[in-house]
């Protein structure tokens, strides 16, 4: 009778789990040494055939950040800044030093992305959306790397498939949100993309110090 | 009683993965507006103003605070618009609401006071 019920509980632990499942996990001494307070995304170098990436993508990536409890540097401010000083391409923008950026923008963290995979492409039988976008997450007074990752959102993902609770209540939330906003597909599925990048999430970034989960990660 | 203990089982895994937390911020158009603003082909600074205005207003009602760059992304259109004290006033009050970006609003009001666009 108890080795029955003990089987029931593994059963249910593991069904329940498999949602939460992790890989193996990040290494976030730097990250837990340097706790950055705020973040400085720099505008994204674009290797996809649409120019509508770099600010598809830019214009997204406020949200996850802040959420998770940072201050997002205003991101049409910056570019504006950047534009002002003769910089007017992402490469240019992401090869300023630490040191600039810091002085200009007094930000802790520089995000730089880059985007690999952004627009549609159509095949006889089928066509698909998709944006992969990776990032490192860098501290401006250290020069640790922080964080490291990618991302990827597609119109071929099954609709209503299981994205691991939490994300998937957040990131469901969101698409019909954006979907009565955007003006291309793209964009749609640069927002999702973002939000699974820079979310708070198991080794993804820690929440920052504005999020009520800050350091119970 | 088996039933019981898996049950609970069950709900205790479950309560600690489904749940959604509240968003810190109110978002609704703010991030389509940025799109907006950096196309530039569509609307322009005045027609993106309204729209972030009517925003500001429908968060104050509902008690939720406006996101890290909303007050300062106001200011920025403010200045295409040559609404320079206006465009002052949203950067003093991304300061206030944040006071993290200080040292870049500091840089911005100091430009603005020395004329520089």
């Amino acid at each position: 009778m108890a080795r029955f019920a003990l089987r029931c509980f593994a059963l249910a632990t593991v069904l329940g789990l498999g949602a939460c499942a992790a890989p193996s996990p990040y290494d976030y001494s730097a990250f837990k040494r340097d706790r950055p307070v705020s973040m400085l995304v720099l505008p994204p170098l674009n290797e996809s055939p649409d120019v509508a990436a770099t600010y598809g993508v830019l214009s997204q990536v406020t949200l996850p950040l802040a959420e998770a409890g940072y201050y997002v540097v205003p991101v049409a401010l910056m570019d504006e800044t950047f534009r002002q000083n003769g910089l007017n391409n992402a490469a240019e923008i992401q090869d300023v030093s630490a040191q600039k950026l810091r002085e200009i923008f007094g930000a802790d963290a520089a995000v730089y992305i880059k985007v690999k995979k952004y627009g549609s492409s159509y095949a006889v039988v089928s066509s698909e959306t998709r944006v992969t976008i990776e990032a490192r997450i860098v501290d401006l007074r250290s020069g640790d790397l922080l964080w490291q990752g990618s991302a990827t959102a597609s119109s071929s993902e099954a609709q209503g498939s299981n994205q691991g609770g939490l994300l998937g209540l957040l990131v469901q939330a969101i698409v019909s949100q954006i979907a009565s906003s955007a003006t291309d597909a793209s964009f749609k599925y640069a927002g999702l993309a973002s939000q699974r990048l820079l979310y708070a999430r198991k080794n993804g970034i820690l929440y920052g110090p504005r999020s009520p989960n800050y350091q119970k990660d | 009683m088996r039933a019981g203990i898996v049950a609970l089982a069950v709900i205790a895994i479950l309560a600690g993965c489904a749940q959604a937390p509240k968003r810190l911020y109110y978002w609704e158009g703010f991030q389509a507006q940025l799109y907006e603003h950096f196309k530039g082909d569509v609307s322009g600074p005045e027609q993106q103003l309204l729209v972030l205005e009517e925003q500001s207003q429908k968060a104050r009602a509902a008690n939720a605070a406006s996101p890290p760059g909303f007050q300062a992304h106001l200011a920025l259109l403010c200045l295409l618009a040559g609404r320079d004290d206006e465009a002052r006033t949203h950067l003093e009050a991304e300061k206030a609401n944040f006071p993290e970006s200080s040292q870049y609003m500091d840089f911005l009001l100091k430009r603005m006071s020395q004329g520089k666009p």
